[in-house]
């Protein structure tokens, strides 16, 4: 398999020679910026051309078929029509507030981003409290969210704003015991050691029962978390208009826009991680030869092909339930899912103390 | 009928009887509470069908159209002022709820202020608006009235006028919301409205404490202009109420006009203008499934019922010319015979349509979200779906059977075998449920109907100017979503002196502050949506 930390060293190296290492520093950083961020923008616009097909074949339509070839270049005629569009201010809204908050949230998604195991060798950011640091940076979102609606100076935006803060809030409790589990079960925090830990089996079929229910609450908290359907209401449309983002237009509100789709890209891609191996191939212990031939599909592949089922089922909530009320989520979670997670966190230490795993 | 009137005779002999087409019952102003506590207390007349205002030159009044939901009896009481300066009369709204708005109406359109209402503002019109447009001496020039170029600045506190110990009559200030109240407008332009409809909602967090509808953004004075048209002119109007219902409304109007004339349908047409009134029932239905899906996030279901409602639109196409509004009733008949596909393309479509239902089932009736977010929500009970008058599918999931169907039979239903869905539960969920049991009934209708339509005429050839005889008449109809009433008085010129549409959903919003007390926004919205208002209708 090829691993890419062969291209990255040889371009330290190179750079390393012909610099000061403060300047080399500086220099990958950059690059490296550059290329998440054209990365970032490049997968949010496939993702919202795959939404819009895929929710066009749920629901007996054509989706995008005018702009191109299959309506591909819609996406990039709406991000146009994006980055054109007016940047309408509010009368009496919190100038500085109104404006800091979608970067808040596009900083987080933006950083969250940066830890995703895309392959052999391209993980950007990988220390010893890898998880750890996901959870955090993952966490500042909801402040972004908030701000937003407490500064447009409209009550909609202020409802949807609570709604969010009480939904994410709560469920990222989830989210934490079922990453907590995994962390347990692997004994690592490090992103590159929980993939390298799923070389032979991935932990949702090593860890078999405690690991599929960790990975089903992970599921649902996750979905909730990037404020999709069934879990919308922080913009319900049909309740508040568009909720917190009411009163955001323009690139203001593209940044939201963006950042819910890689939201979706960066939850799916934690899963797949967590629990389906990263960029690992599926391998099978002892079959040496069908263990070669899926080291033949690149890593990238393995890891976009993973976050791209786990994405397609995300789409496949939203098209298909309707949403639900705030108390029914809020009840949901900490009757249900927090329980049986804390029950989960509990039978995970069991087995990995005993050693009931494959 | 003159049994009732008997009794009303034998407690108050001033009444008397007035025979003009509809019998009514005049009563003196003054001795209206009396009369209107008798008939609801004593003699079970408890459920309010219409009350319509009207100028008699030198008296103004209102008429009060009163069933009996148990004899099925009807009572229809007159009473007027002679005080054109400030006219004043007694308010029904403590007997008959539904008054409410009703009344509002009535001091909106001719000044009658009615005492012990609690609430006296005016209801479609701006609050600055001068004159009250239905009175006859009415100033319509333009100047009157400029298009005013400032915002309309609702009061949070309205008038009401009460009889002091006394007898002297004061207004009194009451307080709609309090400085405290924290106030979200949802409306007029909100996606889950259905249209221009605010709602001035004081909400707790997510709990809603009080609603105060604000109707009137997309009224045209439809009632003051048809007193200016023909009778076939005024047809036109009633497609562009309650939309979803054209069919129904402009059957309600042309029967009202062919009793009055003495006018015999065709039975082509009869059978032509049932299949109409069903097909659009079905149309209406998977609207509201559509809608109400949307509403409550699932916006697949939405498309989907929009589909289906498709192609019932498409078989209007055909014969009608028009998807939405459809000018095909008119008066002794219909205006075009049917499509020569008309009756295959009705076929295919009674054969499709149990697999969508089939399909919403699955996709959204059986769905553990959508019944949390549905059943116990919004319960309306059988008791307070008669008091606020809430007729058609949403009363008879409270339990209340007043199918005008099976109580009036017109067209030719009395010819044809359905069943009245009831449901007792009277939740959002049973809302919701009854329209789709209805789609099965209507479409149960149009089989009996579609083999069997007589060969004929399908219109009896009327002159274009049309004179009524002198007298009252007054018609309803099974709308999609309620009784849709016509009622029209008559001086035996070729324009009718008052023409009344009796809105379908008026009550509905009258009830919206009953039935959503307590519950949270998003249940507002779920209620909304399941009791399928249409604003054209109520704003007329």
């Amino acid at each position: 398999m090829f691993d890419f930390s062969t291209i990255t060293n040889w371009i330290d190296e190179l750079l390393r020679s012909c610099m000061a290492p403060w300047a080399v520093v500086l220099v990958e950083g950059l690059i490296i910026g550059v290329l998440l961020l054209l990365v970032y923008a490049l997968i949010a616009l496939a993702l919202i051309y795959a939404e819009r097909k895929i929710c066009a074949f749920f629901q007996c339509r054509y989706g995008p078929n005018r702009v191109g070839p299959l309506g591909l270049m819609q996406p990039i005629a709406d991000m146009f029509k994006m980055l054109i569009k007016e940047i309408i201010t509010i009368k009496d809204s919190d100038k500085f507030l109104y404006g800091l908050a979608p970067f808040l949230v596009i900083i987080s998604s933006m950083l969250t981003f940066g830890c995703m195991p895309f392959g052999k060798g391209l993980l950007t950011l990988d220390f010893n409290i890898g998880v750890f640091f996901i959870m955090a940076v993952s966490s500042i979102g909801v402040l972004g969210i908030l701000l937003a609606g407490w500064s447009s100076n409209n009550k909609f935006t202020l409802i949807g704003a609570m709604r969010s803060g009480a939904q994410m809030i709560s469920y990222e409790l989830s989210i934490g015991l079922s990453i907590l589990s995994v962390v347990v079960y692997a004994g690592t925090m490090q992103t590159s050691q929980i993939i390298a830990a799923q070389e032979n089996a991935w932990f949702l079929f090593s860890g078999h029962i405690p690991m599929m229910i960790a990975f089903i609450i992970y599921l649902i908290a996750g979905t909730a978390e990037t404020n999709r359907g069934p879990f919308d209401l922080p913009e319900a449309e049909s309740e508040l208009t568009a909720g917190y983002h009411t009163e955001y237009s323009g690139m203001h509100f593209g940044f939201y826009y963006l950042a819910e789709y890689l939201n979706m890209f960066i939850v799916s891609g934690i899963a797949s991680l967590l629990f389906l191996g990263g960029w690992m191939p599926l391998h099978i212990a002892g079959w040496e030869a069908f263990n070669t031939v899926m080291d033949y599909i690149p890593s990238v592949v393995w890891f976009f092909m993973k976050t791209a089922i786990i994405m397609f089922i995300i789409m496949w909530f939203k098209w298909t339930f309707p949403r639900l009320r705030i108390d029914q989520l809020i009840k949901f979670e900490w009757k249900y899912l927090l329980p049986i997670g804390l029950f989960n966190l509990l039978l995970v230490t069991l087995m990995v103390v005993f050693g009931w795993h494959f | 009928m003159s049994n009732i009137h008997d009794k009303i005779k034998a407690i108050l002999p001033e009444v008397t009887i007035e025979e003009n087409g509809l019998s009514m019952v005049v009563v003196p102003s003054e001795k209206m509470p009396m009369v209107a506590s008798y008939l609801s207390e004593k003699e079970s007349f408890d459920s309010l069908v219409a009350l319509i205002g009207n100028d008699w030159g030198d008296s103004l009044g209102v008429v009060y159209i009163i069933d009996s939901t148990k004899t099925n009896e009807r009572v229809i009481l007159k009473t007027s002022t002679t005080d054109k300066e400030n006219p004043m009369l007694y308010s029904v709204v403590d007997v008959w709820p539904s008054a409410d708005l009703n009344e509002r109406e009535v001091y909106d359109f001719f000044g009658i202020r009615f005492i012990g209402h609690p609430d006296m503002r005016r209801i479609f019109l701006r609050e600055d608006w001068e004159g009250y447009p239905l009175r006859k001496d009415y100033d319509v020039s333009p100047e009157a009235n400029p298009v005013p170029q400032t915002n309309e600045h609702n009061a949070d506190t309205t008038i009401s006028l009460q009889v002091q110990p006394d007898g002297s009559i004061k207004e009194e200030e009451r307080v709609i919301f309090a400085p405290e109240d924290y106030v979200v407008n949802i409306g007029p332009q909100h996606p889950a409205t259905h249209g221009v409809m605010r709602f001035r909602t004081a909400i707790e967090g997510e709990t809603i404490k009080k609603i105060d509808p604000v109707c009137g953004y997309i009224h045209r004075g439809v009632e003051k202009l048809a007193e200016g048209l023909t009778y076939p002119q005024t047809l036109h109007f009633t497609d562009r109420l309650d939309y979803l219902s054209a069919h129904q409304n402009r059957h309600a109007l042309c029967m009202c006009i062919e009793e009055a004339m003495g006018i015999e349908v065709p039975e082509r047409a009869k059978y032509i203008r049932t299949i109409m009134d069903e097909l659009s029932r079905i149309g209406s239905h998977l609207l509201l499934y559509s809608t109400l899906c949307m509403d409550l996030g699932s916006i697949t279901a939405f498309i989907y019922g929009f589909r289906d409602r498709d192609k019932v639109l498409d078989i209007f196409d055909d014969t009608c010319g028009g998807r939405l509004i459809m000018n095909y009733n008119k008066i002794g008949g219909v205006m075009a015979d049917i499509h020569p596909e008309f009756v295959a393309k009705v076929k295919n479509f009674i054969k499709y349509m149990p697999k969508g239902l089939a399909e919403y089932h699955a996709l959204f009736s059986g769905n553990i979200i959508a019944r949390n977010r549905m059943e116990g929500v919004g319960v309306l009970s059988k008791e307070d779906a008669i008091k606020y008058g809430i007729f058609g599918p949403t009363g008879r999931a409270s339990g209340w059977a007043n199918d005008v169907r099976k109580l009036e039979p017109y067209g030719v239903y009395d010819k044809v075998d359905f069943e009245q869905v009831v449901m007792t539960e009277g939740d959002t969920y049973a809302r919701y449920m009854i329209r789709l049991k209805e789609i099965e009934q209507s479409m149960h209708i149009i089989e009996q109907l579609i083999d069997n339509i007589p060969e004929g005429d399908y219109a009896v050839k009327t002159k274009p100017i049309i004179k009524l005889p002198e007298g009252n008449y007054f018609k309803r109809v099974e709308g999609a979503r309620g009784a849709f009433g016509v009622y029209i008085e008559s001086k035996g010129d070729k324009t009718p002196y008052r023409m009344k549409f009796v809105p379908q959903g008026l009550n509905l919003i009258g009830a919206v502050d009953h039935i959503t007390r307590n519950t949270k926004i998003a249940d507002l919205i779920a209620i909304g949506g399941s009791l399928d208002y249409v604003i054209p209708d109520i704003d007329r």
